[in-house]
């Protein structure tokens, strides 16, 4: 088997059971849904003041829902005991590494695409250009890249799922702003080419976490 | 004996060292306060007052950078060499760092009150920069704290803190940009647009002097540090002795 056809197996495995059961992606989706609704509470989202917030409101939901997501592609495994199995499966660590990563990436793209219409109806702003996708796309790849290595070192703390956001958020910050920043400028009717420090940087951020967690993905699982 | 005597030769050295850091940190307090030259262009006398914390602030800060590159280090050195007393550096240099990074958020507030009129402001890059460092070693101590066995404490937070720390120049970079091309709100230039000083000679001597007592702090810290975390260790290994004859 090639190493692409390995991860896609870990993917498909992943995607498979997540058909099973669809427990990752309907709380992902609803948790989404509601903290839409919690800050359209807590901003009261008027037409004068939806653009102002609307990125972070966006950012906000596809961050926390994500963290749900992510922590359960590797707490299920722990929890039904098999994650030893995974682990033993003769592939490349790394393998493994990139398939959690395109699984949660799937999940996360779901819900992206389910929330850029709602949000586009629930506020009346044009969400879904494809400048806008690709910010969205980059930010999801950085953030879910840290985030599968992170979500594979937390199981391994007593506090498990608690541990995740708190070693995530710092870390993800340059995503968060690029990813609001570059929103809200689009938002603002600028076109790609205004924000392309904020696509560089997303970039360089993709770049160099991909590669970071690829290297140290070895030393996360080695038990 | 011949190891006990060169051990205490070496504490010996350790205190002496203990002694001038004291010692110069009281120099220190007198040169930052009365010896270095008032700021020319500071309109208000709190604000020359509070501009001399710059000397105890921007060597803090520096501490703060470098313990929390020492940690990154040691993590890449455990991971490679999978020996215990990297890892106690790790976490001993981050603990040192967390409260050097605490202590110059705090007298950088101090200084910002009189200056910019306001204990803190999200438009200083280097600000917000400090704040969300500050965070990823309190989440380092946090995970560490999670985790029971020594083995896989040492591991994890080594890649955490390599992680962590390879954030800070992107961390940097991203609050930066985001200030810059926003309409500026406190001046019209950069960060420093308000309560900057040019630095005469004398100044520049006494950041110097401070920068330095508060590097030798931070090596008298860090071996303290180190020596308790052998002396836990020993504790838990007799403990496990004990255990073990019951």
């Amino acid at each position: 088997m090639s190493y692409l056809r390995k991860v896609m197996a870990i993917v498909w495995k992943d995607v498979r059971a997540e058909l099973r059961t669809k427990d990752i992606l309907s709380s992902m989706l609803v948790f989404a849904g509601l903290s839409v609704l919690i800050f359209q509470f807590a901003f009261d989202l008027r037409a004068d003041n939806v653009r102002l917030v609307l990125p972070g409101v966006l950012w906000i939901a596809i961050t926390f829902a994500g963290v749900l997501g992510l922590n359960r592609s590797f707490i299920l495994e722990q929890d039904r005991g098999s994650l030893e199995g995974l682990l033993l499966a003769p592939v490349d660590r790394s393998a493994i590494y990139f398939g959690k990563l395109i699984g949660n990436l799937l999940f996360i793209f779901i819900v992206e695409l389910l929330l850029l219409p709602l949000m586009t109806v629930l506020f009346n702003v044009w969400l879904l250009s494809p400048a806008l996708i690709l910010v969205l796309v980059l930010g999801t790849l950085g953030y879910a890249a840290v985030g599968t290595l992170f979500a594979a070192l937390s199981i391994n703390t007593r506090a498990r799922e608690v541990m995740l956001p708190i070693l995530l958020f710092p870390v993800m910050i340059p995503v968060f702003v690029a990813g609001v920043q570059a929103v809200s400028r689009l938002l603002d009717g600028d076109s790609l080419a205004d924000i392309m420090r904020w696509v560089q940087l997303l970039v360089a951020y993709d770049a160099i976490f991909i590669a970071a967690a690829m290297l140290l993905f070895d030393y996360v699982v080695e038990e | 004996m011949t190891a006990s005597k060169k051990s205490s030769g070496k504490d010996t050295l350790w205190l002496i060292l203990l002694a001038l850091t004291g010692l110069l940190i009281v120099v220190g307090v007198y040169l930052s306060i009365l010896w270095a030259p008032t700021a020319v262009n500071m309109p208000t006398e709190a604000e020359q007052l509070a501009q001399r914390i710059f000397y105890f602030h921007v060597a803090a800060g520096w501490v703060g950078y470098l313990a929390f590159g020492v940690t990154a280090l040691a993590g890449i050195l455990y991971l490679l060499k999978r020996q215990r007393r990297f890892d106690n550096l790790a976490v001993s240099s981050a603990e040192i760092g967390v409260v050097f990074t605490a202590a110059n958020l705090v007298s950088g507030s101090f200084w910002a009150r009189p200056t910019w009129g306001t204990w803190w402001s999200w438009d200083d890059p280097r600000l917000t920069l400090a704040a969300i460092v500050l965070l990823v070693y309190i989440a380092y101590l946090m995970l560490r704290n999670a985790i029971d066995d020594p083995e896989r404490r040492a591991r994890l937070s080594s890649i955490y803190g390599i992680v962590g720390f390879l954030s800070v120049p992107l961390s940097f970079i991203s609050v930066r940009i985001w200030r810059t091309i926003h309409p500026a709100v406190i001046g019209t230039t950069s960060e420093t647009a308000q309560g900057g000083f040019d630095m005469s000679g004398n100044m520049v001597v006494v950041l110097l002097f401070s920068i330095f007592t508060f590097s030798l702090l931070y090596a008298v810290l860090l071996h303290y540090r180190l020596k308790l975390e052998d002396m836990r260790e020993q504790v838990e290994d007799l403990k496990m002795q004990a255990l073990a004859e019951l």
